[in-house]
């Protein structure tokens, strides 16, 4: 047993920090939020033409080869960046969904009840759920209706009627438990970013004579952090490892805790500053809001738990 | 990341397996919580037949009369001797996880050979005189003196909180020898027996009613010099040296018990026909996330000393901080489990709740983790 990062994960994990840094650092992202001109195009299909959404291809098929564990690296760093986009579901559209591999395609994902994310820029859909086949994108749009999301990075749709879905892709059962788990990894990414950004401004910003991060009040809020944080990292790490559906079932739900509570936190700690557009911590929480309830709510989850005890 | 074990940690476990499925009927009955002599001579007895077996000290070095295994091997102890229901370390604790460390690592060759055999054979109870009433979170404050007489220190003072003191042979105390010196730089460590003349020892009742600590008395103690482990004014440091000992495996027992005791929670729970509140169910759910994860941080603990060979990270306190939350929360579920009989010290789990109060508190507060967690980890400035 090792359950450490690899020396290969651990530069993969700094390769795809450093890519996202550059193409997507703050200044990238507060413009393109200002912009508000939805998925880069040309971002995309840089991100397959480095293997983002190909990582689990086997190299046979033109992919990376790699496995769930480096693709939650991967998206642990989305989590962080805040990069918007179906990036999930065309992850997990490689394959079966021509053109996700390449990063030319946007695949969106349709959870029958569930708003659809990013649907008036989807080339495809994939409907979980029984079948969990890729739709016509265009064909759901027309009966949808536009939602005036909560995340200004992620606009939303409403469907009105039933969608009956297509032939079933292989392994689609799989679909959902692998989207909560990489879900999952984006609010562990999350969820370390904002402690950061709260231990950061903790460090320096002063009140009463002494940077308030000496208070025990500060402190303590970081700590709880810090805490989740770590606990959700091994509870993600480990249903990458296992892909079990109860263990990713327990990721889903700490991590989906810890990136809503910490990004509270860490606007606690930011005081008034905090509660501005300009800074940056009501994104992680309104994106952390709106991935709790996709792909596994924290209700189902504890259902698939409490199941696990019988 | 690699969750799977390998062919020879297979191999160790499995051998364990079948000598915990030999020795364990012949275990002679559980003594009651108030049967102290009872206590020490069942906790005793399990920790020499541990000691024949050859799993006594797994994890110490080989030079101390241990065997040298990794902490994977000492996980995989932990866990199996856990599930099969196998007793707790119980009496022993301070002896093998805390005073026989500390000598282990800082004492003489001549302190090793006196000492540590006979708490590997379970022939010697130690006990932590560490507390004091007017140094508990601040432990640095404490005052019990030792003055220098010749080849001994006569020690007078108090400590507090004292486990197992009734039945300990020996305690591992904390003494200042230097009053003049910062906090820090005047303690020292003595190992002390406690039937000598001036020790007084008065038990002290916990909330659940039994005696699991006790205050004591010293006045003019006299410890023989060469009973003193590491240098003189050098106590703190030779204390935290052993804090580092466990290398992330402290309460891997707990975490398999807890997990055992969720399980039947739920049975019970289907039994009295609470399992259709899906309240209570989501509950329960919610704790099993706790627990597997918890599972998953000792792992990732264990993982991390033994690549850095056996310096532990900083995952102690992070584990320490939310495991005994995680815990109390346990038996409050329990406890809406039982209803009514959540008031009848009788039934399982009643007991449980109470004592599971002080893990917040003993072995550094909640409030101090999080202060070392913030300090230490995270680097924010001390408090003034
Ligand atoms: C079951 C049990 C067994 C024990 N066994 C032993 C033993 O065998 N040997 C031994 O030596 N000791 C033992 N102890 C003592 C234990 O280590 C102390 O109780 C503990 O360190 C806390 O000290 P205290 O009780 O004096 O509380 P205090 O230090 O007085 O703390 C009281 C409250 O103040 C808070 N507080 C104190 N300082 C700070 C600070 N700087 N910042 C924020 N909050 C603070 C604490 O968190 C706590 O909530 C045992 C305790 C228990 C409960």
């Amino acid at each position: 047993m090792d359950f450490q990062l690899s020396d290969d994960q651990r530069a993969l994990r700094a390769g795809v920090r450093e890519l996202l840094a550059g193409r997507f650092g703050r200044d990238r992202m507060r413009a393109a939020l200002d912009a508000g001109t939805g998925i880069d195009r040309a971002l995309w299909r840089e991100l397959g033409e480095a293997g983002f959404f190909a990582l689990r291809l086997p190299e046979a098929e033109g992919g990376v080869g790699l496995g769930l564990p480096e693709s939650v690296l991967l998206f642990e760093e989305v989590g962080r960046s805040l990069l918007p986009g179906p990036l999930i579901a065309t992850h997990l559209a490689a394959g079966p969904v021509k053109g996700a591999a390449q990063g030319e395609a946007v695949v969106a994902v349709l959870d029958p009840g569930q708003s659809v994310a990013h649907l008036g820029e989807a080339d495809a859909l994939l409907v979980l759920g029984p079948g969990g086949a890729p739709r016509d994108a265009a064909r759901v749009r027309d009966a949808a209706d536009p939602v005036r999301s909560i995340d200004p990075f992620t606009p939303l749709w409403r469907i009105a009627g039933p969608v009956e879905a297509d032939d079933p892709l292989p392994g689609g059962e799989r679909l959902r438990d692998e989207g909560a788990l990489l879900a999952a990894a984006e609010q562990l990414g999350s969820a370390a970013r904002t402690t950061e950004m709260a231990v950061q401004h903790a460090g320096t910003r002063e009140q009463f004579g002494s940077p308030i991060g000496s208070f025990q009040a500060v402190k303590h809020l970081c700590a709880g952090m810090l805490v989740r944080t770590e606990l959700a990292r091994c509870a993600v790490y480990a249903a990458a490892v296992t892909a079990d559906p109860v263990e990713i079932a327990g990721a889903k739900l700490l991590a989906d805790d810890a990136a809503v509570r910490n990004a509270r936190d860490s606007l606690q700690v930011h005081g008034g500053m905090g509660f501005t557009w300009e800074s940056d911590v009501h994104l992680h929480l309104k994106r952390a809001w709106l991935r709790s309830g996709q792909w596994l709510t924290a209700a189902a989850a504890e259902e698939v738990l409490a199941g696990d005890l019988c | 990341m690699d969750l799977a074990y390998t062919e020879e940690e297979e191999e160790f476990r499995a051998r364990l397996r079948e000598w915990l499925a030999a020795v364990l009927p012949r275990l002679p009955a559980k003594p009651g919580p108030d049967d102290w002599p009872g206590r020490r001579a069942y906790d005793t007895a399990w920790q020499r037949m541990l000691y024949d077996a050859g799993y006594a000290g797994l994890h110490w070095p080989v030079d101390a009369g241990g065997r040298g295994a990794t902490p994977t091997q000492h996980l995989i102890f932990l866990e199996e001797t856990e599930r099969a229901g196998a007793p707790y370390v119980g009496a022993n604790f301070v002896g093998l996880l805390h005073a026989g460390p500390t000598i282990a690592a800082e004492g003489t060759a001549e302190q090793r050979a006196r000492w540590l055999p006979p708490v590997l054979r379970g022939d010697e109870i130690w006990c932590q005189g560490f507390s004091e009433p007017g140094a508990g979170s601040d432990l640095a404050a404490l005052r019990t003196r030792a003055v220098r007489d010749g080849d001994h220190y006569v020690v007078s003072g108090s400590k507090i909180w004292t486990s197992h003191a009734e039945v300990a042979d020996w305690c591992e105390l904390l003494v200042r020898t230097d009053p003049a010196a910062p906090k820090h730089r005047g303690i020292s460590w003595l190992a002390m027996e406690m039937d000598a003349p001036g020790v007084t020892v008065r038990p002290l009742r916990t909330l659940a009613g039994s005696t699991e600590f006790a205050e004591m008395f010293l006045d003019e103690v006299r410890v023989p010099v060469s009973h003193r482990v590491g240098a003189e004014n050098d106590g703190w440091r030779v204390t935290m040296v052993t804090l580092s000992f466990e290398r992330g495996t402290a309460f891997v027992g707990e975490v398999v018990a807890c997990r055992r005791t969720l399980a039947a929670l739920a049975a019970e729970a289907r039994r009295g026909g609470r399992w259709d509140d899906p309240v209570l169910r989501r509950r329960l759910g919610r704790l099993n996330a706790e627990f597997r994860a918890l599972w998953r941080l000792t792992q990732w603990n264990v993982s991390e000393a033994q690549g850095t060979g056996g310096v532990p990270g900083t995952g102690g306190s992070v584990f320490k901080l939310r495991y005994s939350h995680a815990r109390q929360e346990l038996y409050e579920a329990a406890a809406e489990v039982l209803g009514a009989d959540s008031a009848d010290l009788d039934r399982e789990w009643v007991l449980d709740r109470l004592s599971s109060l002080s893990y917040t508190i003993a072995a550094g507060t909640s409030q101090i983790q999080r202060n070392l967690v913030a300090e230490r980890i995270l680097g924010l400035p001390k408090g003034r």
